[in-house]
């Protein structure tokens, strides 16, 4: 590769030829400031439509100023990012956007949070020198998304999202001019359009122009309500991720201190949805072992491959757009849903309490689960199994709003019987981690042998595809794993095309898996946060003593007690759902 | 058209057409049916003669005799006059408007005695449904020789020598284009012609594609040869129904006739255009935009490099012309790089079609000599101002372009004059404008047109344009205030130098040129809230001369909001928190007692 020089801010710089200005000095501690580019490091993910115009600089001999996030470096450039016309413009492109801007940032959802309102900061705005009309769209609110449009800056971060990283194509440009912006097809409502919502558009806005539906008023009543009972489930990568709304780093595992927080906000039960992953892998393991089985003796009617069936996103996403598929994923429920329906059959007959009584909160990196709860296959009598489910960051909120100091809180433990986990469990909350989860239980039901190694390396990983073969035992299983929809996509067109190699597919919607949810604490851009994320569930999992799920004996109890077997009539009732075609 | 002995030229441009002009045509044909006499005259509907302002135009060769405003019940009149005894139809003929002579012979006329018409050349000459017509013009030639004793090379360099530059507005030299997209290594190219014409009173391309298709097509041909493409797409607005209906039928001809498609000529060559049809937006004539359109894409531009010559429709190498610059190939080739090097300035080649438009006697399309003056334009060409009133400036290059003031009147036109200037050659608009024009409001008019077409795409062009605009509207409502100048100044220069693609970039030249040239205009509407041009009404100021009023009460009965008072045989009274300006009691006034400030 040739490598130029040139200088910036009279620094020189040797940089490979196709770098563009922003990189080259960002490698010479040169911060030049961006608004709508965005680039996910080694998760191919990257906008950079060249549309704010924030990070103009000035180039000798060019005619107009050059946004560095999409201008290449050439030979010779000599290049001067803060000189009195690159600020000006600037400061004034800014003020632009802040002109046509609703001035609300001391109520606004994204205060504190907000990449607009940074930058204003950061360059120092402090009046606004071109006022006029303000756009005015209606809001838009969904089950898990509301989108206020006003706010939207164009930066179309969600539109790259929507359709170059997920392929769902609900979210892109529409009008022209200064009524440009970015919504569904026809400025219809979410709910209509083919939304997962998977929250990918939330978790990169820059500001609060998508936000999730906050459901904490709703669980704070149903908490000062003496007549209910209510119980708490927290996802997997939840505990891998509070910690940062708090200020400690990313990947700081934060278990104990959130399972206080929990207990002092007045939950009158604080368990794991980890419990219900250990369930999860029981159902979906043996649908797995049977389809395996019977497709193996030539059984014609048994299609392979089973894939996965916790992510509600994902789900949504075959309902609308390969429906005729819809018999090939688990119809095991997600783990989110199983919790709900034990606590309100098993373990409300266990404390004596009615159904209506007693409320479910779940606490998820998601904000599809929102969607996933109000589905009315999941509720009895119009009475949901799981009430509301609260991202990562209400949960943070809500524990502000509850005057609990996070960081001095002691480290608590889980409640009995639904809140006992596996290390399986845990790992649920990366791309790669549910399949591995089943792996393990897999092999050493299938083999009748105890696993010579709990750790699966190659099903590991942050490639948006990935594959592996499982020797269970002189019979070679394929697996698949995909995260984003896109990538998933691909491995659906090819199961359609009937070329698919695999016995067994993982699939997660958000880049990363659970750990870069929807409802996650906010990324900015910053890969890195969701690569320590991972790594503190490996820890977790890592440090626990029962790394199986076979082996959680509260599981074991469950069945005895209650379900009988896996995949039992009961079991199917409670446990398993069906799919529609939505298309 | 050898075997008739007399031609009759229809114009079946967009205008005359509007005028009935087919109906003139079916006219002609009956008459000549009922005397016999179609074996010995035709009667062609041709494309456009270039003088709008007089059609719809009928023409009659081999005499060139030029009637004007013709209309259907007309016809008999000339058929029994000019054709059969031989008398021309005297009150259909040009009347000169400096001497008030009628002029029999289009020859005679100012209107065309300073064109050159190159891109033009068989606009108004041939039908441009007929392939045979063209070829009789040398239509085709081109192609054969390029095909036959030319190599690529020999080709571009051809056009590279000729100084030909782009038409579309940039003025990027056409040769280089070509070279620069034949040196892209590729297994698949493209030939796109950009006929997105869209600047407000802009009708160049729409013209060629009317009246003289195949040179286009012809020229596409060549351009394929030249870069090794066998795709030609011309990507034209949907809004141009007879463009689009003429394209068609002259691309099935050029099928038939072996000059499109597999192996033209035998020599083993192939190339075929399709047709793709843009919405009507603006932003879509800039290349890259233009090339997602053609994608399926939304029509918005992105940033460059790289470029289409490198990586163009669906991400192949694409040569992107406008339809003047390839109307221009074939004659370039058939008469050679010197002879068309010889027309113009020393950087600007060839000659211009221009739009001519505004307060000027002859509007009308008009292909000129680069290095003309304006002066020649507005005043031979164009038979100067419309109602003798005086001249204030011609605004060119469209939206993207400004103002030129009387001081530029002598100034040679071509590329780099006008950007000099402060204006530009864009794609060939030409509006001129009298003393009754407010610049202030002018300046709002180009940016409303910025306004509706700007994709939203980059900040500076979706927000900035839009209070640019509003501190016009500022402005001309009577309220604006002296920061309010420095205020467009500081944010049009912003929004040139920072907004994404061409026509951000160019957006506030109409504001940066009029408040250069006519500041002080600016200045009365901002100081002492006055409009020099009488054009915004927000300032005008309404009042009635006691002495003159004689109490008629004719403005009080007629005034749409009961701003007027009075008793009758007493003066009236204008109450100026109610009046809305309308003029109407001044209009009324038999006694000119309102006076207006």
């Amino acid at each position: 590769m040739e490598m130029i020089n040139l200088t910036i801010d009279h620094k020189p710089v040797v940089v490979r030829q196709g770098t563009t200005i922003l990189k080259a000095a960002s490698s010479i501690g040169i911060d030049i400031p961006t608004l709508c580019y965005m680039k996910l490091d080694d998760m191919n993910i990257e906008n950079k439509p060249g549309g704010c115009r924030v990070c103009v600089v000035e180039v000798k001999g060019r005619r107009n100023l050059a946004p560095a996030c999409c201008t290449e470096a050439t030979e010779g450039m000599e290049i001067n990012t803060h000189s009195i016309r690159a600020i000006n413009a600037r400061r004034t492109v800014v003020e632009l956007i802040l002109s046509d801007h609703p001035a609300d940032c001391l109520i606004c959802a994204k205060s504190g949070n907000c990449d607009l309102q940074n930058m204003a900061n950061h360059l120092g705005i402090r009046k606004i020198h071109y006022q006029g009309e303000q756009s005015s769209y209606r809001e838009d609110t969904s089950p898990a998304i509301i989108r206020e449009i006003n706010k939207c800056i164009m930066c179309r971060r969600c539109e790259t999202m929507c359709n170059d990283v997920q392929t769902v194509g609900v979210l892109s440009a529409v009008n022209r001019g200064f009524q440009a912006v970015v919504a569904p097809a026809f400025e219809m409502n979410l709910d209509h359009s083919v939304c997962t919502y998977c929250g990918q558009c939330v978790a990169v806005c820059p500001t609060g122009a998508l936000t999730e539906a906050d459901e904490t008023g709703a669980v704070i009543r149903a908490l000062s309500d003496p007549t209910k009972t209510v119980i708490v489930q927290t996802a997997p990568a939840v505990r891998a991720a509070l910690g940062e709304e708090f200020g400690m780093p990313a990947g700081t595992l934060v278990t104990g201190k959130m399972v206080a927080a929990l207990r002092r906000l007045g939950f009158d039960y604080v368990f794991d949805t980890d419990f219900a992953a250990d369930l999860t892998i029981l159902e979906e393991g043996t649908e797995l072992l049977s389809r395996l089985s019977a497709f193996m003796e030539g059984d014609p009617n048994v299609k392979l491959p089973i894939l996965t069936s916790c992510c509600p996103a994902w789900v949504k996403f075959f309902e609308h757009h390969f429906p005729e598929l819809k018999d090939i994923p688990s119809t095991a429920r997600s783990p989110q849903q199983m919790f709900g329906s034990i606590a309100k059959t098993y373990f409300a007959d266990k404390i004596g309490v009615k159904r209506e009584n007693l409320v479910v909160v779940s606490i998820m990196p998601c904000l599809a689960k929102k969607y996933e709860s109000s589905r009315p296959e999941f509720s009895v009598n119009g009475n949901p199994d799981v009430d509301f489910a609260l991202s990562t960051r209400e949960l943070a909120h809500l524990i502000n709003l509850g005057n609990v100091d996070f960081n001095s809180l002691p480290n608590d433990e889980f409640d009995q019987p639904l809140g006992e986990s596996t290390g399986a469990a845990v790992i649920f909350g990366t791309t790669g981690g549910v399949i591995e989860a089943a792996v393990r239980t897999a092999y050493e039901v299938f083999t009748g042998k105890p696993l010579p190694r709990v750790d699966f390396e190659e099903l590991r990983g942050m490639d948006g595809l990935r594959k592996a073969t499982i020797d269970f035992n002189g019979t070679p299983i394929n697996i698949g794993i995909a995260h984003g929809l896109g990538n998933a996509r691909k491995l659906l067109e090819d199961i359609q095309a009937g070329n698919s190699e695999f016995h067994a597919i993982e699939i997660m919607s958000c880049p990363g898996g659970c750990i870069g949810g929807g409802g996650q604490p906010y990324h900015h851009g910053d890969a890195e946060i969701l690569k320590k994320r991972q790594r503190a569930i490996y820890s977790e999992d890592k440090n626990k003593t029962i790394r199986k799920s076979h082996e959680n004996p509260y599981i074991t109890k469950l069945y005895e007690e209650f379900l009988g077997a896996p995949m039992s009539e009961k079991a199917h009732h409670l446990l398993h759902t069906k799919y529609f075609d939505r298309s | 058209m050898a075997e008739y002995n007399m031609h009759i030229l229809v114009c079946g441009g967009t205008g005359c057409k509007a005028s009935q002009s087919e109906l003139i045509k079916t006219n002609f044909t009956d008459k000549l049916n009922e005397y016999g006499l179609t074996d010995e005259i035709q009667v062609i509907l041709t494309g456009c003669f270039g003088f709008c302002e007089k059609g719809p135009i009928v023409k009659i060769l081999p005499d060139n005799t030029f009637y004007t405003q013709v209309t259907p019940e007309d016809v008999a009149e000339i058929v029994d006059e000019h054709l059969i005894k031989g008398r021309k139809v005297e009150r259909l003929l040009f009347i000169d408007p400096e001497t008030k002579e009628t002029v029999g012979d289009s020859k005679g006329m100012d209107f065309y005695k300073k064109q050159i018409r190159i891109a033009l050349r068989n606009c108004g000459f041939i039908n441009p449904e007929n392939i045979e017509e063209y070829i009789g013009r040398d239509g085709y030639a081109a192609l054969g020789t390029c095909l036959s004793e030319k190599s690529p090379e020999e080709v571009i360099k051809m056009i590279k020598d000729s100084g030909l530059r782009g038409r579309g507005g940039g003025g990027f030299p056409t040769g280089l284009k070509w070279e620069l997209t034949r040196k892209s290594v590729s297994n698949q190219k493209y030939v796109v012609c950009n006929a997105d014409e869209g600047d407000p009173g802009a009708f160049m391309d729409r013209s060629i594609l009317e009246g003289d298709p195949h040179s286009v097509l012809e020229a596409m041909a060549i351009c394929g040869y030249c870069i090794g493409a066998d795709n030609g797409l011309v990507y034209i607005r949907a809004e141009y129904p007879l463009a689009i209906e003429r394209l068609k039928i002259a691309i099935n001809q050029a099928r038939e006739y072996g000059l499109l498609g597999d192996d033209i000529l035998g020599t083993g060559f192939n190339f075929d255009v399709e047709i793709r049809y843009g919405a009507g937006a603006f932003v879509c004539g800039e290349e890259t935009a233009l090339i997602h359109s053609m994608e399926g894409k939304r029509g918005e531009p992105t940033v460059k490099p790289p470029f289409p010559a490198e990586k163009g429709y669906n991400g192949k190498p694409t040569n992107v012309n406008n339809v003047e610059t390839f109307a221009n190939i074939p004659v370039i080739i058939n008469k050679g790089a010197e002879w068309f090097a010889s027309i113009g300035t020393e950087k600007s080649k060839g000659t211009k079609v221009f739009a001519l438009a505004g307060k000027i006697n002859n509007v009308g399309l008009i292909e000129v000599p680069m290095g003309i003056t304006l002066r020649e334009i507005i005043y031979d060409i164009g038979g100067g101002i419309k109602d003798g009133r005086e001249f204030k400036a011609v605004q060119t290059g469209g939206p993207s372009g400004g103002c030129l003031t009387k001081s530029f009147l002598d100034t040679p036109i071509d590329y780099d004059n006008l950007v000099a200037a402060g204006s530009m050659m864009g794609s060939g608009g030409m509006i001129v404008l009298d003393d009754s024009d407010c610049m202030v409001a002018i300046a709002k008019f180009y940016l409303e047109f910025t306004l509706d077409e700007s994709c939203g795409k980059c900040t500076p062009c979706r927000i900035g344009n839009k209070r640019l605009h509003e501190i016009l509207e500022k402005i001309t409502g009577g309220n604006g205030e002296l920061e309010d100048l420095n205020r467009l100044r500081m944010l049009s220069n912003v929004i040139k130098d920072t907004s994404l693609c061409g026509l951000g970039q160019t957006s506030p030249n109409p504001v940066l040129s009029t408040l250069d040239n006519f500041y002080d205009e600016y200045l009365a509407h901002v100081t002492t809230h006055k409009c020099l041009a009488g054009q915004c009404k927000a300032l005008m100021h309404y009042s009635i001369d006691a002495e003159r009023c004689t109490g008629c009460t004719l403005c009080f009965r007629n005034c749409p909001v009961g701003a007027i008072s009075g008793e009758k045989r007493s003066p009236h009274y204008i109450d100026q928190s109610l009046c809305i300006k309308c003029g109407v009691c001044a209009a009324k006034c038999k006694f000119d007692a309102v006076l207006i400030a």
